[in-house]
């Protein structure tokens, strides 16, 4: 199999203000990558509710994006507080976001559960007190083994 | 119809307007960000009261047509920069959500 392209970006923790900046540059790249729309937009928002994620819980952290002939794939990194309970937390509606995140709009309780319906793969490596690892994937058309 | 004709339309204030010819082909009202993130489509009229600039990453990686602000919600000078710069038609109406999202389905035909 060939080398996957790889772009690595890091996250800033618990800045708004720059939040959602490494999915936008990704959507770009894509998009000039002449990849197709729907791949392009799942991939964005997935990637963006991790970076949220990050932002708002995990301390910023890292994120790397490989661009398979098949397939696009997305690991964000943490050295957060980690995810005590994996399924309650991929529950809709189930958030520990404090209200001052809350008040800009995010803290839904959506994140996690928008990214396991945008992606084709999705595994979280979490440990309380370590971090978190949130490893995505999105097939390309028509690639997606059976 | 282009974002300007949905505009003209509605009498909306052009906040910013660096894509004029979009086409708006449906519409979605929400302020919970991821909310709106997984549910708005692609082509979307978005009707919020949110204005931090957290909502122009939204509407540009969820491919919205365009932001309709409910309400004359008050919007800062740097987030109308800021979707100048990143081409997202940032428009506003003293129209409550409701109201908006009525004349928006007419005019698209919903």
């Amino acid at each position: 199999m060939s080398e996957p392209v790889k772009f690595h970006f890091d996250v800033a923790g618990d800045n708004f203000a720059s939040a959602g900046e490494a999915s936008v540059k990704v959507k770009k790249l894509l998009r000039q990558l002449n990849m197709d729309p729907e791949t392009i937009r799942r991939v964005s928002i997935a990637m963006y509710e991790g970076e949220i994620n990050m932002v708002i819980h995990g301390n910023g952290g890292s994120a790397d994006v490989y661009l398979y002939p098949d397939r696009v794939k997305i690991v964000l990194a943490d050295t957060g507080p980690g995810i005590a309970d994996v399924s309650l937390a991929m529950q809709e509606g189930f958030s520990t976001a404090k209200d001052n995140v809350r008040a800009l709009g995010f803290g839904a309780g959506m994140g996690l559960p928008n990214m396991k319906r945008y992606t084709d793969v999705m595994e979280i490596e979490s440990e309380v007190g370590k971090g978190t690892t949130v490893t995505m994937e999105v097939f390309l058309p028509g690639k997606k083994p059976c | 119809m282009t974002a300007t004709q949905l505009r003209e339309a509605l009498s909306l204030q052009i906040l910013a307007e660096p894509d004029p010819q979009r086409d708006v082909t449906g519409g979605y009202a929400g302020d919970l960000l991821s909310w709106v993130m997984g549910r708005a489509q692609s082509g979307d009229a978005w009707v919020t009261i949110m204005t931090n600039r957290n909502i122009l990453a939204v509407a540009s990686l969820a491919d919205t047509a365009c932001i309709v602000v409910a309400e004359d919600s008050a919007v800062e000078e740097d987030v109308v920069a800021l979707a100048t710069e990143k081409g997202i038609n940032l428009y506003r109406s003293p129209l409550a959500t409701f109201d908006l999202c009525c004349r928006i389905g007419s005019l698209l035909g919903v």
